[in-house]
C-alpha cells in the first residue's frame, strides 16, 4: 500500500517539474488547424469577381437553409448571385455546400473566431465572403 | 542574561512588544493563507499539467486579492429557514480558534529590546499543547453548527461527518503527542523547543518516527483536507457544511481551513522538527519547515482521491488508535529503562 501512495506522489511530483504543462493559453497562443477544419466560408474569387455560377445548388442542400442567393445575369450573360448571403447563426458548418458545389466557388477556412456583438454581424454577404 | 520583559517592569513598553508581536503575527499568518490559496492552485494545477492562474497580475499573482475583492462584493444570503444567529456565528467560531492557537508557537530565540529579553512568542503557556488541542477541539464546533442552521441535509451531513471525524482523529492525534511529552516532560512549546535543540539528531522526529507520522496524517484529518475532507465531500454532500454558505461567510471557511493548515504545520514543526531551530534565523527557519509542510499538504491534494467514510472511520479506530497506544508504550519502556 505504501508503495503505490510513493508512486502516485512521484508522478504528481514529476509533473510538476517545468515544461509538463499541455496548456494552450488560447488567446496568446493558438493552435494551427487541421487543413480540412470547417470554419468560415469563403466564396473564391476568379479574376475580379466571384467563380459563383448562382445554380442554386448549395441553399438546396443546405440542412439548415442559411445560404440565400439571387441569381442575376451580367451583359456577357453569365450568371451570377447578385446577392449571395449566409446566416452565421443558422449554419452547421456542415460542409454540403462546398461537396455540392459544381465549380468550386465556395470552400471553408480555418477561421473560427466567430463571436460578434450584434445579430446583424452574424450576416455575412457577398463582399466579406469574397475576402 | 537581562530581566525578561513583563508587565512588571515595564508595562507601557510591554503591551507595545505584544501588540506589535500580535500584529505581525497576525498579518504574516493572513499573508500566509492568502497566498496558501493562489500557491495551491499553481501548484495542483502543474500537478495535472495545467497552469493554474495566469491572467490577474505577472503570473497571475494578484489571483488571492481578485479573489478576495470578488467574494466581498457577492449577495451574503442568508437561508429563510435558517437559524440565523447560528450562521452568522458559525464562521467565525471557525476562524477565530484557528488564529489564536498561532499564540503559543515559539517562532524564534529570545530578542533584547532596551535592555530586557523578549520572547520570539506571544504567549508562553505552561500548557501550550493542551492549549493547541483545545482550541483545534474548538473548531470543530463552527463546522457542526454551519451544518446545522443552515436548515440543509447536505450542511448537517457534513457537520456531522466533521464531528465523527474530530473524534476519531483527535484521539490517535492527542496520543500520538503524548510520547512527545513523554520525552520532553513539559507540555510548555518553548521547552519542547529547548529539547530539541543543539543538533538536528535531537529532533523529535528522529526519535518519534511513528508518532511524527501518524500526527501528520490525523492533521490532515483535522483540517479537512484530502484525503479527509469529507465534510466538505462535492461528490456526494454538494459542498457539506459551507452548501448555503455565500459572500465573505464562505471566505471565512476558506480563510480557516487554510489558517488551519499554517498552525498545524507550524506546531508540527514546533513539536517534530525542533521549531524555529536551523541555520538561519529562527522565524525564517520556522517559516521553511511551515512552508515544506504546506507543500506537502497541497501535493497530497494534487494527488490521493477522498477515503471513504467506512475507511476513514476504520482508520481512525482501528489503525491509528492501537498504533499511536503502541508507540507509547515502545516510548514508556524506552524512559523507563
Amino acid at each position: 500500500m505504501i508503495k503505490e501512495f510513493i508512486q502516485g506522489l512521484s508522478i504528481t511530483a514529476k509533473h510538476l517539474l517545468p515544461g509538463n504543462s499541455t496548456t494552450v493559453e488560447y488567446p496568446k497562443q493558438k493552435l494551427k488547424v487541421s487543413e480540412r477544419y470547417r470554419g468560415l466560408h469563403r466564396l473564391v474569387p476568379e479574376h475580379d469577381r466571384e467563380k459563383c455560377v448562382a445554380c442554386y445548388l448549395c441553399p438546396t442542400v443546405c440542412p439548415a437553409k442559411c445560404i440565400t442567393v439571387e441569381a442575376g445575369e451580367d451583359e456577357n450573360g453569365k450568371k451570377y448571385p447578385t446577392v449571395y448571403q449566409i446566416d452565421m447563426l443558422r449554419c452547421i458548418f456542415c460542409g454540403y455546400c462546398v461537396e455540392a458545389c459544381p465549380v468550386e466557388a465556395i470552400e471553408m477556412t480555418g477561421e473560427y473566431e466567430l463571436a460578434n456583438y450584434k445579430r446583424e454581424d452574424f450576416c455575412f454577404t457577398k463582399e466579406r465572403l469574397l475576402k | 542574561m537581562s530581566e525578561m520583559l513583563s508587565l512588571s517592569n515595564d508595562p507601557t513598553l510591554f503591551i507595545a512588544v505584544m501588540l506589535a508581536k500580535i500584529l505581525v503575527v497576525f498579518i504574516v499568518v493572513i499573508l500566509i493563507v492568502a497566498y496558501a490559496t493562489y500557491a495551491e492552485r499553481k501548484i495542483i494545477g502543474h500537478m495535472q499539467t495545467r497552469l493554474g492562474p495566469t491572467m490577474t497580475g505577472p503570473l497571475g499573482l494578484l489571483q488571492p486579492i481578485a479573489d478576495g475583492l470578488k467574494l466581498f462584493f457577492k449577495e451574503d444570503i442568508i437561508p429563510s429557514q435558517a437559524s440565523k444567529l447560528a450562521f452568522i456565528l458559525a464562521p467565525m467560531m471557525i476562524l477565530v480558534p484557528a488564529f489564536i492557537t498561532v499564540a503559543v508557537i515559539p517562532f524564534g530565540d529570545s530578542i533584547t529590546v532596551k535592555g530586557y529579553t523578549v520572547p520570539l512568542q506571544i504567549s508562553d503557556l505552561n500548557i501550550g499543547v493542551l492549549y493547541i488541542l483545545a482550541m483545534s477541539g474548538l473548531g470543530v464546533y463552527g463546522i457542526v453548527l454551519a451544518g446545522w442552521s443552515s436548515n440543509n441535509k447536505y450542511s448537517l451531513l457534513g457537520g456531522v461527518r466533521s464531528a465523527a471525524q474530530m473524534i476519531s482523529y483527535e484521539l490517535a492525534a492527542g496520543l500520538a503527542i503524548i510520547s512527545v511529552f513523554m520525552l520532553s516532560g513539559t507540555l510548555q512549546l518553548s521547552d519542547i523547543v529547548a529539547a530539541q535543540s543543539g543538533s538536528i539528531l535531537n529532533w523529535y522526529i528522529f526519535s518519534q518516527p511513528l508518532a511524527f507520522c501518524l500526527f501528520v496524517i490525523t492533521s490532515l484529518a483535522e483540517v479537512n483536507r484530502t484525503p479527509f475532507d469529507l465534510p466538505e465531500a462535492e461528490t456526494e454532500l454538494v459542498s457539506g457544511f459551507c452548501t448555503e454558505y455565500s459572500s465573505m461567510k464562505y471566505a471565512l471557511f476558506f480563510m480557516a481551513e487554510y489558517a488551519n493548515m499554517v498552525v498545524l504545520s507550524a506546531i508540527t514543526a514546533t513539536l517534530f522538527l525542533g521549531g524555529p531551530a536551523g541555520p538561519f534565523p529562527g522565524p525564517i527557519n520556522l517559516l521553511i519547515k511551515v512552508f515544506a509542510f504546506m507543500f506537502f499538504f497541497i501535493w497530497i491534494r494534487a494527488t490521493f482521491p477522498r477515503v471513504r467514510y467506512d475507511q476513514l472511520m476504520y482508520l481512525g479506530w482501528k489503525v491509528f488508535l492501537p498504533l499511536a497506544l503502541l508507540n507509547i508504550v515502545i516510548t514508556g519502556a524506552v524512559v523507563v529503562f
